[in-house]
């Protein structure tokens, strides 16, 4: 019987050939499924590595160690120290002097136009002016002082400029080359940590552009956001959870709550455009502006993720309230809220975060503009983190995609830390009933 | 200092140091008023309640004068408005005082003034979706009112340049946006076809196959994805995918642009990945149970029993969720303004370059401009386009899916 039973039709080699087959077709199943997987988590690394690869040495700098001559008859020939005449001095003979002197066989116009080319010349007379600016005493003495290069030598000097390409390809002649690697052979020329990049607002000059007043912007507008869409939106999510009766009006909130959250961003920029700026002559690329936009934006998400928040707190803890005599509204602004406060926390930390990395709004209302001041106050114009990153892309020069991914890298350890924040809350704070 | 005492500083500084007197002062009375052994009555309210009872009649009253000052601006000189505005409160403050008596429901009147303020909030939300609507259409009828709704949506030639001055020639500006509408239609397709398959496969790895540490390392990092800004994206797009796909396709002899429909529509695929995975995620776990283990009993191994059972019963779901992401997918911006090209072009080859509704938008609305002219109202019927197509597509993926949940409850 039992013999039998071995050899029965599920023995057959068929049978054998048919299961084997259905394990086969469960492995390749399977592997897709791993393999999705892994191609996923590929994208995100490539993406990761990309933007780092490119972006990491932005937050170094090469600086040329010159030394100026700060003559007298140049800069102040009437010798009156007056704060117009230092102000207005041609510092840019200075740096050019300084230059000449330390290659005093450049003698030809073209040689030495292409000598001064090698320091960032909007950045090193600004210096210089602003020392002298600052203590007038140095005028008739000599200095040595530390300028930016320009951004072609930096991006030569980091490895970006193929020094064996054809010379009429490359943004650095050969001379140019030639007086470079003179000057690193000196140790006139060092490799510093890129402060300016942290602590100055945008430039022309990609050497000399900061995010400063990019994240001044984006903060200015969050805190706008954070004002509006915080309060609104756990108030709306109490009315809607304690409060609402359950009729047509409230049902109809409640769809349009939801659809707003899927609407596109740009289109929420649409509205600030035509009600903000046409309808209520708000002022255009204004963080106030903005930041409302933002807010209207991120009130969805503040308003589902307070009423999870709320739904998540148990119900006995209203009951007892109510049967210690509270009133119902004593009952949710003394108990439940309190209690769900660490999800409403957590939901508003990630509406920031998705506000801080929203770009396609703040185009609409004008925040792209060219500002070169870290913004003073909300009415300003200014610009935002990933409005600048957006800005620097379009620009063809290779410091400039530089510059763009270091703010990349910035925005994105921002939002890692937001969400890390986030996570640790909910671990932390979070109670089950 | 002198930003201190500007007017609207100031107004505000008497508005809350008001109301903090006032509260301090119904407090007060409250207490004061409890402790006489009048007619044994009991107090009503406690005594903060009458506190903000009083707070909230003095701010009322304040910003009531604050809004008729505004409104008829000019018809009395400017010293007259602190002593008005001081009056008021004054007024204010003799109401408290012969309304604040120890049987006054303080208590329930603050909770109806905090029930309004709730409900207002709540307002705020369908406001917003009102002043989308509306400024929608207005500029849009705007808009119809130069070029017809008939020639903007059949219309194959779009090249919204129109002429600044009369003597200017091929300057028109003619607004047919169906090439757009194929470009955004493209891209689209592009990334659910990248984002579909492998989105699906995970969540159903994740919630078959993968063991329970798996899935709480696993799941996270596939939902990363979903919260990189999408300016992040497009820069990648821009700088590193555009340019490998043009090599790639170098090495095969075929020129590719570096702005092109499937560098912007495979990196909008990878970022929608996690919206089908996490969606189709929830909807087969919704799947009972029972209709896996009578499968597996039956001896079907795992993929036939995903495959035959309960794909079929969570197909609903996934459409829902498909349907979901491609309104995403219409409705993102900075992938394709930085990766998919400005200039629109009316053809079925991926590897063009092509427009979508959003780019034309930006670049119509980036820029000078004035505010009457076709080509900025253009932008505006595209974004009605948009967010009536994005708010179709929601509320059907919305009905499939609560359909397909009461069926299983």
């Amino acid at each position: 019987m039992s013999a039998e039973a071995n050899t029965s039709i599920h023995q057959t080699d068929q049978a054998l050939g048919r299961l084997a087959k259905r394990k086969a077709k469960e492995n390749r199943f399977r592997y897709a499924g791993i393999a999705a997987v892994v191609i996923a988590m590929a994208m995100l690394g490539w993406l990761v590595v990309s933007l780092v690869g490119t972006g990491y040495t932005a937050f170094f700098q090469h600086y040329l160690t010159i030394t100026v001559t700060l003559s007298e008859s140049d800069l102040d020939p009437h010798g009156a120290r007056d704060a117009d005449q230092l102000r207005t001095a041609n510092y840019r003979k200075v740096i050019q002097q300084a230059l000449y002197s330390r290659f005093p066989d450049v003698t030809d116009r073209r040689g030495k136009r292409a000598l001064f080319q090698i320091v960032s010349a909007s950045g090193a007379t600004n210096q210089v002016r602003q020392m002298v600016y600052q203590d007038p005493d140095l005028v008739g003495r000599e200095i040595t002082i530390t300028v930016p290069t320009s951004d072609d030598v930096d991006q030569l000097l980091k490895g970006y400029i193929d020094r064996n390409a054809p010379a009429e390809l490359r943004k650095v002649s050969d001379r140019q080359i030639e007086w470079v690697d003179q000057v690193v052979a000196g140790g006139e020329l060092t490799r510093e940590f890129n402060w300016r990049f942290f602590t100055a607002a945008d430039s022309r000059d990609p050497e000399l552009a900061g995010i400063a007043g990019a994240v001044v912007g984006s903060l200015m507008a969050l805190s706008v956001a954070f004002m509006l869409s915080v309060p609104v939106g756990v108030g709306a999510a109490v009315y809607l959870e304690e409060f609402a009766p359950h009729n047509r009006l409230t049902d109809f909130i409640e769809i349009n709550i939801n659809n707003l959250a899927a609407v596109p961003s740009i289109v929420f920029g649409l509205l600030g455009l035509a009600v903000f700026l046409n309808f209520f002559g708000l002022p255009r690329s204004a963080p106030l502006v903005g930041g409302m936009v933002l807010g209207l934006m991120t009130l969805p998400t503040i308003i589902i993720a307070t009423r999870s928040a709320l739904r998540a707190v148990s119900p006995s803890i209203i009951d007892g309230a109510l049967s210690l005599g509270a009133s119902h509204t004593q009952a949710v602004f003394h108990h439940k809220v309190p209690l769900a406060a660490s999800g409403i926390l957590t939901g508003s930390i990630i509406g920031m975060a998705q506000a801080l990395g929203e770009t396609a709004p703040l185009l609409m209302i004008g925040m792209v503009a060219f500002v070169t001041e870290i913004p003073a106050s909300i009415m300003e114009p200014a610009s935002a983190l990933p409005v600048q990153i957006f800005l620097w892309s379009d620009s063809a020069e290779r410091a400039w995609a530089e510059r763009a991914s270091a703010a990349i890298i910035v925005l994105l350890l921002v939002l890692i830390t937001l969400n890390a924040v986030a996570i640790f809350l909910r671990s932390r704070l979070e109670r089950r009933w | 200092m002198q930003q201190f005492l500007n007017p609207e500083i100031l107004t505000s500084a008497i508005l809350i140091i008001g109301a903090v007197t006032a509260f301090l002062y119904g407090r007060g009375l409250a207490v004061s008023r409890a402790q006489l052994p009048a007619d044994g009555a009991r107090a009503h309210s406690i005594p903060s309640y009458h506190g903000y009872f009083s707070a909230w009649i003095v701010a009322f009253i304040a910003v009531g004068v604050i809004a008729l000052w505004t409104t008829f601006s000019g018809a009395l000189p400017e010293f007259m408005f602190p002593a008005m505005m001081l009056g008021a409160m004054a007024l204010g403050f003799i109401i408290i005082n012969r309304l604040l008596t120890p049987t006054f429901r303080a208590r329930n009147h603050v909770e109806r003034f905090v029930g309004g303020v709730l409900m207002i909030c709540s307002g705020v939300a369908v406001l917003t979706t009102f002043g989308i609507v509306l400024s929608l259409v207005f500029e849009s009828l705007r808009f119809f009112d130069q070029v017809p709704i008939l020639d903007f949506l059949t219309g194959l030639n779009w090249s919204p340049q129109t002429a600044l001055r009369e003597d200017q020639i091929g300057q028109s500006g003619s607004f047919g946006a169906v090439p757009i509408f194929a470009g955004t239609f493209m891209i689209t397709a592009v990334a659910i076809f990248i984002a579909g398959p492998i989105g699906l496969l995970i969540a159903v790895y994740l919630s078959e196959y993968a063991t329970k540490r798996t899935r709480a390392t696993v799941k996270p990092m596939v939902e990363i994805l979903a919260g990189i800004p999408t300016i992040v994206y497009g820069f990648f797009a821009l700088l590193t995918v555009g340019p490998a796909i043009r090599n790639f396709a170098e090495g095969f002899g075929l020129s590719v642009p570096t702005q092109s429909a499937i560098a912007a529509g495979s990196v909008m695929g990878v970022m929608i990945i996690p919206f089908i995975s996490s969606l189709s995620d929830d909807v087969i776990n919704a799947v009972p149970q029972t209709l896996r283990d009578g499968s597996l009993a039956l001896g079907a191994t795992k993929s036939e029993t995903m495959t035959k059972v309960i794909f079929p019963a969570a197909l609903p779901g996934i459409i829902g969720a498909f349907l979901l992401a491609v309104s995403r997918a219409i409705g993102e911006t900075m992938i394709v303004v930085m990766a998919a090209g400005r200039a629109a072009n009316l053809t079925g080859n991926p590897f063009e370059a092509v427009t979508t509704v959003t780019v034309q938008i930006v670049s119509l609305l980036t820029g000078d401009q004035e505010f009457d002219s076709a080509k900025t109202l253009a932008a505006f019927a595209l974004g009605l386009v948009l967010f009536v197509f994005t708010l179709v597509l929601n509320i059907i993926a919305l009905l499939i899916v609560r359909k397909y949940r009461e069926r299983y409850e």
